[in-house]
């Protein structure tokens, strides 16, 4: 009786639906997956179709002429590289120090841990206009910074800042309790607890929030309009203005008549970049963890 | 309570730690209560009793791990060397250094099997290549280890055996030459011929240093142990119910509970 039980399917109305239910949830799933697959995929190969055909190695060392219709963006270039150096310079010894703070130092239930962690949290979904305008009042006229790639900078950092400290500190919270308890068994103090045990564990984390970090910050205009400015000449120092790559690709699409070649190739440039970040990230992060073995 | 006599009548100078009057409360809730015992110079003691007694926690409040834990509270003496390590003002790192800890789950760092024993080292006794090279070698060699990985000391210590990386744990609370080492159930997260091994190598560090054992298997507590104490629940707490040699906890309790539970008939 009971062999038979097991070896024939439930038959009836209950086989029929628990049948439409499992493969009508497969469907859902696969649809889902589809869309958002096909969604991406249809954007980047928009770009790459559109800009491939402008992207040469004049379009990168030439500066645009006819307000960006034509030549190219070698100094948009720079301003991008400048604003993100002074960003993650700022960002990550701050985000990698109150990570350490959040998850080593301060008791899991503290008050004020908590209030941190809130405040972070509300702060990493605050819109990037907020911060351009408070980067605006804060760093450009109450520090009479003025328009320029150190407040850009600046500004970048505070909006980096949350997600970076939120994810490094997820990175150290995947430490096992283990090898904590290990390592204080043997009376290891905790700035060699830190770099011996911790920090190799917790790199992945911390190469996700830098390149997540990084990927916002490439990718910002909103918080950078109203503090680094969009003048397209050379930057002469940090207190210059300047523009970056996603201002230049709003203001060719936005702004510009006939500019949409050069904001396609743009963009293609700027997808390539956050690419290779990307890339480079996880390399140095692969290279760090086989350290801890040889 | 129901300390024996003998225990009393035993030499009190032979003595490594003397534990008085010893509770821990985790938020408030007890976890053991009024715990006290001696423990012996050179002897193997093993804890046991039912999970949930607090054998682990009295374990941890001896090298003062039980810090980590938030609002854990812990009130009574342990007497180590002539000073009372229950204090708070005690320099916990200079404790840990002479009171090794042994794990339930080895928990080798995830660094190569040198790198292992070399942080302890030189946090704490030397810099000097030639000497660590010399402790390594030779502290492998005595929990047996040295002939298995001599040709990998480079490679990642999570590719030893569980067995493998359990003795190379020990070692490395042996290369800071302890005077006391804490085993929390060592064998019970191992497969049975490495849990014979590590059994035969616990004995073999009596030569060593002291060691209170953890142990929920019986059997070994009977094999190994010089002196034994058991643990029970009882009004919502943790407490101590008999301790004593080994041979007279096995054979003759004094207590019923204790007489149950070696019988198997309770916990």
């Amino acid at each position: 009786m009971l062999k038979q039980d097991l070896s024939s399917p439930p038959k009836g109305f209950g086989g029929v639906f628990d049948f439409v239910l499992r493969q009508g949830s497969t469907g859902v799933i696969w649809l889902g997956a589809i869309f958002v697959t096909a969604w991406s995929m249809w954007l980047i190969s928009d770009i790459v179709f559109n800009g491939w055909a402008g992207l040469s190695y004049d379009f990168l060392t030439h500066t645009p002429t006819n307000a960006g219709r034509e030549g190219g963006i070698a100094p948009i270039l720079v301003s991008t590289g400048l604003v993100l150096a002074i960003c993650m310079a700022v960002s990550f010894p701050i985000g990698l120090g109150t990570a350490i703070l959040l998850s080593e130092i301060t008791a899991t239930d503290s008050w004020w841990g908590g209030m941190i962690r809130r405040s972070l949290d509300v702060l990493a979904g605050v819109p990037s206009i907020v911060f351009g305008l408070f980067g605006n009042a804060f760093f450009c006229n109450i520090l009479g910074l003025g328009f320029s790639i150190l407040s850009g900078g600046l500004t970048l950092a505070c909006m980096v800042l949350p997600i970076l400290i939120r994810s490094t500190e997820e990175g150290f919270r995947a430490v096992p309790i283990a090898q904590k308890l290990g390592a204080s068994a043997l009376g290891l103090s905790r700035l060699s607890t830190l770099f011996y045990i911790l920090l190799p564990i917790a790199v992945p984390g911390l190469i996700a929030g830098f390149v997540l970090g990084v990927g916002r910050a490439v990718a910002e205009t909103a918080a950078l309009i109203f503090t680094s400015g969009y003048v397209d000449r050379y930057p002469e120092s940090w207190l210059d203005s300047g523009r970056v790559l996603s201002i230049h690709i709003y203001d060719l699409s936005m702004n510009i008549a006939g500019g949409e070649a050069h904001a396609y190739t743009s963009a293609l440039v700027l997808l390539i970049l956050v690419l290779l970040i990307n890339q480079t990230a996880s390399h140095i992060g692969l290279r760090y963890l086989r350290r801890g073995v040889t | 309570m129901n300390i024996p006599t003998t225990i009393e009548a035993l030499d009190l100078s032979s003595t490594i730690i003397q534990v008085e009057n010893l509770s821990l409360h985790y938020n408030r809730k007890p976890a053991f209560a009024e715990v006290s015992l001696p423990i012996y110079r050179d002897q193997i003691t093993s804890l046991i009793g039912p999970s949930g007694c607090g054998k682990t926690s009295f374990l941890m409040c001896l090298n003062r791990l039980v810090d980590l834990v938030p609002l854990a509270k812990m009130s009574g003496q342990i007497r180590f060397n002539a000073e009372d390590i229950a204090q708070k003002k005690v320099n916990v790192v200079a404790l840990r250094r002479k009171i090794g800890m042994i794990f339930q789950r080895p928990n080798p760092f995830p660094l190569s099997i040198k790198k292992n024993l070399e942080l302890p080292l030189k946090e704490h006794r030397t810099k000097n290549k030639a000497e660590i090279e010399e402790i390594i070698q030779t502290t492998l060699e005595a929990v047996g280890l040295w002939k298995e990985v001599k040709d990998r000391l480079r490679h990642s210590a999570l590719l030893l055996s569980g067995g493998q990386q359990q003795r190379l744990c020990i070692a490395r609370a042996l290369v800071l030459e302890p005077e006391l080492l804490l085993m929390d159930e060592p064998c019970s997260a191992l497969d049975p011929l490495s849990s014979a091994t590590v059994e035969e190598l616990i004995q073999q560090l009596k030569e060593k240093c002291s060691l209170l054992i953890v142990t929920h298997n019986l059997a070994q507590a009977r094999r190994i142990a010089d002196y034994t104490a058991l643990f029970w629940f009882a009004e919502q707490t943790g407490k101590l119910i008999e301790y004593g040699p080994s041979a007279e906890i096995f054979n003759q309790p004094k207590n019923q509970i204790t007489e149950a539970y070696i019988r198997g008939e309770r916990g």
